[in-house]
């Protein structure tokens, strides 16, 4: 461990702009599908454990997509409409009935969900670990020491274009206006004649459809398999945990964060440890949280 | 009284049932073999492979007269279960073979997991198991008596790479080396036989990580390796670790002039990321170009184009199809030896068999691991094609990769 110390710091300070540049690319994927969780947890206060399993299932159909040579910005928008279909599918079959249960009702239900999907993808596309090469050109930079694939920029590029998509779709549209207000306040949103019921299937769709954008990326820079689905999870919940609902710049400010402190982890600790840096954060942040709401708890008589 | 005759009825059916599995094992001219594989799952593809493996063998066997016992010829068959690759079902398939169906004989499962979940089983009822594709150290350290193993075991896969590190300089001592192991069984096992010949040597390790079960970044290790440039670079974590390596290698440009990874074949490293995997080394249980026969299936490249002529969709055999045939023939040979089917008989005439098969020699040691055969290292060519690296000298050093 002091090694890695010495050698980020002193013997070779130089790989610390790789690392943070895979931390950076590691992020933008982690905030689109963390957005997506926030959205659903807060709109309709379902917890999707199947949020990883729609990340691997969008990464497939791109897989699918990308072996019938279909380019690349196709890939996107055909899987993300794909996704937007099953996940309002998924709502009209499942969550749809499960919305006005209680917490632990949502999280076996989508539980299951999480394994079907597993289970199915083992099915057709089998369990091999694969990738899309796009053999695309990779530049490098200080002797080779620093190298940055095109693909993962073009990837970044991408999050960073439907992020903004998806914030001036929030702000400005009818719909995002909608489920907006149906966050606030379901009740006197339908008072106001919004029909909520259409905005719970929208927004999970969408989620379904951010995930989906957020797979593409994922096979393009990574490699998937089909029981990859619950690391993705993992970290999407720690993300939402640590920046709190409904908080846009926050989800993507901590999907950096958490990106960054992963790599950071993997460096100096061993790369097994890659994994359980976003579940020590989730448990840091609950701790704080504790102890900083301790301060406003009064006692109920 | 009704009850009675009932009872009476039941106890019938169960004799009958009882007499009925007792001897389900050899019926008529047929031996049955059992064996719970992995035909869905998360191993189907290579349970698949073992599963051609053995019914190829069974048919050549046939063949030529089947297995002589007594003075009289028995066909073989085999009796299989899909065992969805999870260990516990493996279990309950084994007793199910076992205790319904009557097997006395068994064929192993494909992967050390699954055959640790299935040895107590056999070991409990004294069933003798052959098996070909559980190569995990830890199998042969429980002391079991009825499991018997065709493979070379795992922490034989990359100790040669160690070897041919050394040879490549006059000072093995200077080597520096770089490892990234998965924490699973088998991988550990591979790890500690090149820890073995890392002292032997007295190199140094400069980066030793560790890799997650969910692998897919090993970015970390491949930046440190960039910075403290290792002489020789060891991966093992299966089909997902050679994938997941091959791609970031190729990625970050890699250019250690030594690296060595398990499942290399597997994971079709060579197709996928050709310009990376130039000069990689893979470990192999088998090489058809190995010069060693039988009278059963002739040479090993006999073998090979026999099951190929089998199995046209195969472009190059997998090992694991191989040393599954090479159970089946255990099993033969075995019979013949004791020329019983007594369980006992036959379980201490495969402890005692010591022959040369297209496969490689098959000896047993006490604990039922297979010491006779060596684990044979191969090196990808520039084209994607596996050549047989014997010595240092063999081998393309250093790996001519140009990115």
């Amino acid at each position: 461990m002091l090694d890695n110390l010495q050698l980020l710091f002193v013997w070779a300070p130089i790989i610390n702009i790789q690392i943070i540049l895979e931390g950076i690319f590691v992020g933008a994927v982690f905030a689109l599908s963390a957005y997506g969780l926030a959205l659903v947890w807060g709109v309709m206060n379902i917890k999707n454990l199947a949020q990883g399993d729609f990340v691997i299932m969008g990464g497939y159909l791109a897989l699918a997509l990308s072996s019938a040579s279909v380019p690349l910005p196709f890939i996107v928008l055909i899987v993300t409409s794909v996704m937007f279909v099953f996940g309002w599918c998924v709502y009209v079959v499942m969550i749809k009935r499960i919305i006005d249960q209680d917490m632990f009702v949502s999280l076996l239900a989508t539980f299951g969900l999480s394994l079907l999907l597993q289970q199915v993808m083992n099915l057709i596309f089998g369990p091999e670990v694969q990738t899309i090469d796009m053999q695309l050109p990779v530049y490098d930079a200080f002797d080779n020491m620093v190298t940055i694939p095109s693909s993962k920029i073009i990837s970044l590029v991408m999050a960073g274009i439907i992020a903004v998509c998806v914030v001036l779709f929030m702000k400005k549209s009818r719909t995002g206006q909608a489920i907006r207000a149906t966050a606030q306040d379901a009740r006197a949103a339908r008072v106001l004649g919004i029909d909520t019921d259409r905005v719970y299937a929208f927004t999970f769709a969408f989620n379904a459809a951010l995930c989906g954008a957020a797979g593409v990326l994922v096979s393009i820079i990574w490699v998937i398999q089909p029981f990859y689905g619950i690391t993705y999870s993992v970290r999407t919940f720690a993300i939402v945990t640590a920046a709190g609902l409904g908080n846009l710049p926050a989800v993507i400010g901590a999907g950096f964060g958490i990106g960054l402190f992963e790599k950071y982890t993997g460096m100096i600790l061993g790369t097994a440890y890659e994994v359980a840096a976003p579940v020590s954060i989730l448990l840091l942040v609950l701790i704080w949280r504790q102890i900083s709401m301790k301060r406003n708890r009064q006692v109920v008589q | 009284m009704k009850t009675r005759r009932y009872a009476a009825a039941f106890g019938a059916m169960m004799a009958m049932g009882i007499a009925g599995a007792a001897s389900a094992n050899v019926v008529g001219d047929t031996i049955t073999l059992g064996s719970s594989i992995s035909l869905t799952g998360k191993y189907a593809t290579n349970g698949l492979h073992t599963q051609r493996g053995y019914d190829y063998a069974v048919q050549v066997i046939n063949d030529a007269g089947g297995v002589s016992v007594g003075g009289k010829s028995y066909k073989l068959s085999v009796k299989y279960y899909d065992d969805e690759s999870t260990p516990a079902r493996g279990a309950q398939l084994a007793e199910r073979l076992i205790q319904q169906d009557g097997i006395e004989y068994m064929l192993g499962p494909y992967s050390s997991g699954m055959t640790k979940a299935i040895a107590p089983v056999s070991e409990k009822f004294g069933v003798p198991m052959v098996e070909a594709e559980g190569a995990s150290r830890s199998l042969f350290t429980q002391g079991y008596k009825y499991l018997f193993a065709v493979l070379s075991t795992s922490e034989q896969y990359l100790a040669t790479a160690i070897d041919m590190a050394a040879a490549s300089t006059d000072d093995p001592s200077s080597i520096k080396v770089a490892l990234a192991f998965e924490g699973d069984p088998f991988s550990m096992d591979v790890r500690a036989g090149v820890v073995d010949k890392i002292n032997e040597y007295g190199m140094k390790t400069i980066i030793d990580d560790q890799l997650p079960a969910d692998l897919s970044d090993m970015s970390t290790t491949l930046t440190k390796a960039k910075a403290l440039r290792p002489d020789i670079l060891i991966v093992s974590g299966h089909s997902k670790g050679a994938a997941t390596a091959a791609r970031q290698i190729d990625e970050m440009k890699i250019s250690i002039p030594m690296i060595a990874m398990t499942h290399c074949e597997a994971a079709k490293v060579q197709e996928k990321f050709p310009n990376a995997s130039n000069g990689f080394l893979c470990p192999t249980q088998w090489v058809e170009t190995l010069s060693k026969s039988d009278a059963m299936f002739g040479t090993a490249a006999e073998w090979n184009a026999g099951f190929k002529a089998a199995h046209p969709s195969y472009s190059s055999v997998p090992y694991q199809s191989a040393q599954a045939s090479a159970a089946v023939y255990v099993w033969k040979e075995a019979f013949e030896a004791a020329n019983s089917f007594d369980q006992d008989a036959v379980r201490d005439a495969i402890a005692a068999i010591e022959m040369e098969t297209f496969y490689g020699d098959i000896k047993f040691s006490e604990n039922g691991n297979n010491i006779a055969k060596p684990m044979f290292m191969r090196q990808i060519g520039a084209d994607g094609t596996y050549s047989l690296v014997e010595t240092f000298d063999d081998m393309v050093f250093p790996r001519k990769v140009d990115y």
